[in-house]
């Protein structure tokens, strides 16, 4: 059974709490291992490295070092924004003279080689699609999607060496394996306005919007994300789109884990379905029951 | 257009953005692809490949007094596209750091978010995301313009009301204090 070191990341303890439930729960379900990192911090996010890529590195350092210490080669996150942090702290560690500055902040120094990985490219790459596709007892079949993976997860390629740069097809491949439809969405991986929906919402406004508008264009149901801050931005801003915009969205948007769990059965309670914003109940409806065997 | 006379160009800024990023700056032929890919131009005062321009021309007022460093989303297209692999979401980056260590902050908002998220973290060892709201408004004086979203945020249980206390608080606060004291350039 694949086994790897899990970080959680801060917004899995409030905003995007059914994120992380609904991970640990599919997790569970094929049989993945989650070892938790013990007395994690936080990465630091976008604001530490828009202060200073150190300070950032030893936020992170502090994690990848916990992780190390439970003998893991791999810590997988759900949150495309911690696996960045973490990345970037671990690759550029590689280099002995920014490790001793890094090093100089941090209560213990950090002599590991952990390699931080998404939690989709671990059940990918750990567990397969195929695995995937033949435990699922209740195919999503009848319901339209379109995957929006944000826009750090696979960039910079060299950096995240991770599926396709411009069309990263992890998730969809993963949805079509659970009986979904996925429709070819062309902005992929463009940026959904990151953290600004604080200080300049108007920026979240304008980029979320194009995207609820791309998404309705292709006739889908609902977006599946794996990121907690672009789902934040699509579903509970979706109103203040619609406000700012003059539009009419109604697309609910989902984590690719909730509708994972779906189909492999787990107990309903671990997808906090009742949490997403924008009301899922109609798109959840079209799901056609199977057939009955014969 | 604008002339920029190169009498004014700042030879210590080019190679001040040049060491901090790692970057060669002068590789950059101005073709434009990070600008075409670039999903923020429409709100920065020069686009990204004009921000470029202007640090191998040695402006350093204008970069660093710049919206569009304080405005960049780190979303790495352009690091993505550029022909000559340049990481400029890195300079961009750096730029913003150097704009902060100097006391600029053109987009005071964007610079207060980050403070306040990094004092919860300071405090708590993991971000707390309702008392960085709090902190964030106190500090802008802004009148808080996400409150029509706190009834769906709060019957989702979206805001927990208190933070995750963590052990090692202390050491997440340690990395900060040992910050500020050494000024780590990097
Ligand atoms: S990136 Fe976000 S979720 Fe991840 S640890 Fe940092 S604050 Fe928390
Ligand atoms: S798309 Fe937005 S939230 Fe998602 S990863 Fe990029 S910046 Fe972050
Ligand atoms: S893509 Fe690269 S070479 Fe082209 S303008 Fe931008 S930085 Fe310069
Ligand atoms: S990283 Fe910044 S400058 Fe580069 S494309 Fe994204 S927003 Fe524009």
């Amino acid at each position: 059974m694949p086994k790897v070191a899990y970080y959680p990341g801060c917004s899995g303890q409030g905003t995007s709490l059914e994120y992380e439930r609904s991970t640990r729960a599919v997790c569970q379900a094929v049989g993945l291992e989650l070892v938790d990192v013990p007395d994690w911090s936080c990465c630091g996010s976008s604001p530490a490295h828009m202060v200073n890529h150190v300070l950032s590195a030893a936020l992170s350092a502090r994690n990848l070092d916990l992780a190390h210490s439970l003998g893991m080669e791999v810590v997988a996150t759900p949150c495309p924004s911690c696996l960045t942090n973490l990345r970037n702290a671990a690759v550029e560690m590689e280099d002995e003279g920014f490790r001793s500055k890094v090093n100089a902040l941090l209560d213990r120094p950090y002599t590991g080689a952990v390699d931080p990985q998404s939690v989709l490219q671990v059940l990918v790459e750990q567990v397969g699609v195929d695995e995937v596709a033949r435990r699922v007892t209740k195919p999503l079949t009848g319901l339209r999607v379109a995957c929006y993976y944000g826009c750090i997860m696979n960039r910079p390629p060299e950096r995240m060496r991770f599926d396709d740069h411009e069309n990263p097809m992890a998730m969809d491949r993963l949805m079509e394996a659970i009986g979904l439809e996925v429709a070819p969405f062309p902005l992929k991986v463009e940026c959904c306005g990151a953290s600004f929906g604080v200080p300049r919402g108007d920026i979240v406004m304008r980029l979320s919007g194009k995207l609820l508008d791309a998404a309705r264009g292709l006739g889908v149901d609902a977006m599946v994300t794996a990121c907690p801050l672009c789902q934040m931005n699509l579903d509970l801003r979706q109103r203040q789109i619609n406000a700012a915009l003059h539009e009419r969205f109604r697309i609910p948007v989902f984590y690719y884990t909730q509708l994972l769990g779906l189909a492999l059965d787990v107990p309903r309670q671990e997808l906090g379905l009742d949490r997403l914003c924008v009301d899922p109940r109609l798109a959840l409806g079209k799901i056609k029951a199977p057939a009955p065997v014969q | 257009m604008r002339i920029y006379d190169l009498a004014t160009a700042e030879q210590d800024f080019i190679a001040e953005v040049a060491a901090r990023s790692h970057q060669d700056v002068r590789t950059c032929y101005q073709c434009g692809n990070c600008t075409a890919g670039c999903p923020y131009t429409f709100v920065y005062d020069y686009s990204v490949s004009q921000i470029m321009r202007l640090i191998q021309l040695g402006q350093q007022e204008t970069v660093l007094r710049s919206k569009s460093i304080w405005l960049c989303g780190s979303c790495q297209s352009c690091t993505t596209r550029c022909p000559n692999r340049i990481d400029v979401a890195k300079i961009m980056d750096v730029c913003r750091h150097m704009a902060r260590e100097r006391g600029y902050a053109t987009e005071r908002e964007v610079k207060l978010f980050a403070d306040s998220f990094l004092r919860s973290v300071e405090r708590h060892g993991r971000a707390f995301e309702l008392g960085l709201m709090v902190d964030y408004v106190l500090h802008s004086g802004k009148v808080f313009t996400d409150l029509d979203l706190a009834p769906t945020a709060l019957a989702r249980r979206k805001l927990p009301f208190q933070p995750h206390p963590i052990v090692g608080r202390d050491q997440v606060e340690r990395i900060f204090q040992r910050f500020r004291q050494g000024g780590a350039h990097a």
